[in-house]
């Protein structure tokens, strides 16, 4: 019981990760699976910025009468993730527009369809 | 200015590729890309010269010392690596504009050359990078501008490609970020010389082999290790020509390099090997992998599909040697590293002139191509027998140096099936050389011209680059080894 309180970040972050997975593997439409991705993503950026956490510290700021302060390196890290993870869906659903265009649908399992029919 | 070298290697790509934009017309940017990515090589090539007589350059970026500033560490592997990558991107340049001019639309030529400088510079800035974090940064750089690339393909089939590789590789890139968090959190550092020296101490514990767990299922998807290859085939066949060349000659062996790294200088060899059974897991899986993607490369009609599949076999060779754990074999893998850029780059090159001058790489146009196009076709049975491993091609050295390293440890069914996986190449390729040879153009059909120069330059650079290396063994072997005696020799 002391281990899921203690660690209930950790928890957090496991369920987001694991419902993100689950939803880039098993829906068919092209954009929840950017959404799952995005979801996926998102959960490794609240663990890093959650390992950051020292306890009773503040923000990093020099200032007189601070002397604990959270780890800012983390945050910095995720920031350069949180833009990867940005240029990625940006990327990712203009992909999905121009699959609407040329095939006329977003379903995984049209486009595997008319791929078949092709070869 | 000689000082700069390490980044200088990583920052002439990214700059050059800001300045394609104020250029703007396609045949400047052609030359000024290629230019560009002759300077790199230029630049590798001194790298390497560096690092043979000088041994292994530390850079500091902004002057800040190593564990605060991030660090660029250049030893062997890393210059060795560097420049088959700025050596393959020139070379693939040269035949560019030509072949795009049929593949790609006008407007978008532009968008090409920045698109290829950036995933360059990812790529360089891969194997550059001394840190962790950095290496992340870089892998998506250059994947992100890879998923583009392969999406100007022609065929709508290119973006549905392009889609599910970018799934798989934000996963595996995902993954290696999880991996640096619990790594950075066991030692407080992201800095791999460092890492090297504190990871020992917290090698026991499950945080550590989660990390690892992560990171190498990460890299293996993006170095299309079976079963994680699902992804390449499509991508390699339905992008423009020289995307392909491009990434089967660069991208996959990046990865190797990650693999490499991170299991031999971040982790040390008996984590990686004896604590986890990453030994045997690979053994089995490269050796599917060569079974399975040569099998399937047989019954492709698509050559482009055949000859994508095949490099995921060919990858399984150089799991195969890697997971061997001598250094004898992780230099077959070294050699095989090049070698494969090098016969690929040259059959790739020849898919490509063949796309040009007949629009299509479906088998059945090959009919009577050996006639048509003489000069092409004898470049890709050269490559041919290169990929199967006959001798006085470089695909024999690699080989070669992979039997005996398998003999050496006593794995003598692994040398067995190794050579068996070579006869099944021999099949893929013979059906290439039979249509191409031995059957007649099709009566009515327009009969067309041999490959302009751009492309046959290049080609039978390619393919000249595969006989030397495959007689005068002596530069990369002495290279290869090295690299791999000092990976096995200590800290990195």
């Amino acid at each position: 019981m002391m281990m899921m309180i203690g660690l209930y970040n950790y928890w957090v972050v496991m369920v987001l990760m694991m419902i993100g997975l689950y939803i880039v593997i098993a829906h068919g439409n092209l954009i929840k699976k950017i959404v799952g991705l995005n979801i996926f993503q998102t959960s490794v950026f609240i663990f890093y910025i959650s390992l950051a956490k020292v306890e009773g510290g503040t923000a990093p700021i020099l200032a007189e009468g601070i002397n604990l302060y959270s780890n800012p390196l983390p945050h910095v890290l995720i920031l350069t993730a949180i833009v990867v993870g940005i240029s990625t869906t940006a990327l990712g659903l203009a992909l999905v527009v121009r699959i609407k265009e040329a095939y006329g649908t977003m379903e995984e399992e049209d486009i595997q369809k008319k791929d078949n029919q092709e070869c | 200015m000689l000082t700069h070298l390490p980044i200088l290697q990583v920052i002439v790509p990214l700059m050059a590729a800001a300045l394609c934009l104020i250029l703007r017309h396609p045949r400047l940017v052609w030359m000024f890309t290629l230019s560009m990515s002759g300077l790199t090589f230029l630049i590798s090539a001194a790298l390497l010269q560096q690092v043979v007589t000088s041994g292994t350059i530390i850079y500091e970026l902004g002057g800040w010392e190593a564990p605060w500033g991030i660090e660029y560490r250049i030893d062997l592997l890393n210059a060795y690596l560097l420049l088959i990558i700025s050596a393959m991107s020139t070379v693939v340049l040269i035949a560019a504009q030509t072949s795009i001019e049929n593949e790609i639309p006008k407007d978008r030529h532009v968008l090409f050359y920045i698109l290829y400088l950036l995933s360059l510079t990812g790529m360089l800035g891969i194997v550059a990078t001394g840190d962790v974090f950095n290496v992340f940064v870089f892998l998506e750089i250059s994947s992100l501008s890879a998923y583009a690339l392969i999406a100007m393909g022609k065929d709508r089939r290119a973006l549905w490609a392009a889609y599910q590789y970018l799934i798989m590789g934000t996963i595996g890139a995902t993954f290696i970020l999880i991996a640096v968090g619990l790594i950075y959190q066991m030692t407080g550092t992201l800095n791999m010389a460092d890492l090297a020296e504190r990871l020992p101490e917290v090698a026991h514990t499950r945080t550590v082999f989660a990390a690892f767990a992560f990171l190498i299922v990460g890299i293996c998807l993006k170095l299309a290790l079976f079963p994680l290859h699902l992804w390449l085939p499509n991508a390699y066949a339905y992008a423009p020509s020289i995307v392909t060349v491009f990434l089967a000659a660069t991208a996959t062996k990046v990865a190797v390099y990650l693999l490499i790294r991170f299991t031999f200088s971040v982790f040390d060899l008996s984590f990686s090997f004896t604590t986890l059974p990453l030994q045997t897991l690979f053994v089995i899986l490269g050796l599917i992998g060569i079974f399975a993607a040569s099998i399937t490369a047989i019954y492709q009609r698509n050559v482009k599909h055949l000859f994508a599949y095949s490099s995921v076999a060919q990858i399984g060779y150089m799991i195969v040697g890697y997971s061997i754990g001598t250094a004898t074999g992780l230099m077959a893998t070294l050699l095989h590293v090049f070698n494969h850029a090098l016969m690929k780059g040259a059959l790739f090159l020849a898919l490509g002139a063949v796309m040009y001058r007949v629009g299509s790489v479906q088998l059945n146009q090959f009919h009577g191509l050996g006639r048509q196009m003489p000069i092409t076709m004898a470049a890709i049975v050269i490559g041919g027998l290169s990929l199967i491993g006959v001798p006085l091609t470089v695909g024999f050295v690699s080989k070669w140096y992979l039997i005996l390293a398998a003999l050496e440890n006593g794995w003598w069914p692994v040398a067995v099936l190794i050579l068996l996986g070579s006869l099944l190449a021999i099949v893929y390729v013979w059906r290439i050389v039979e249509v191409a040879y031995f059957r007649e153009a099709e009566a009515g059909s327009i009969p067309v011209k041999e490959a302009p120069m751009a492309f046959l330059l290049p080609i039978w650079l390619l393919v000249a680059a595969n006989i030397y290396f495959g007689v005068d063994t002596q530069l990369t072997v002495s290279v290869a080894g090295a690299a791999s005696q000092s990976l096995f020799g200590g800290s990195p």
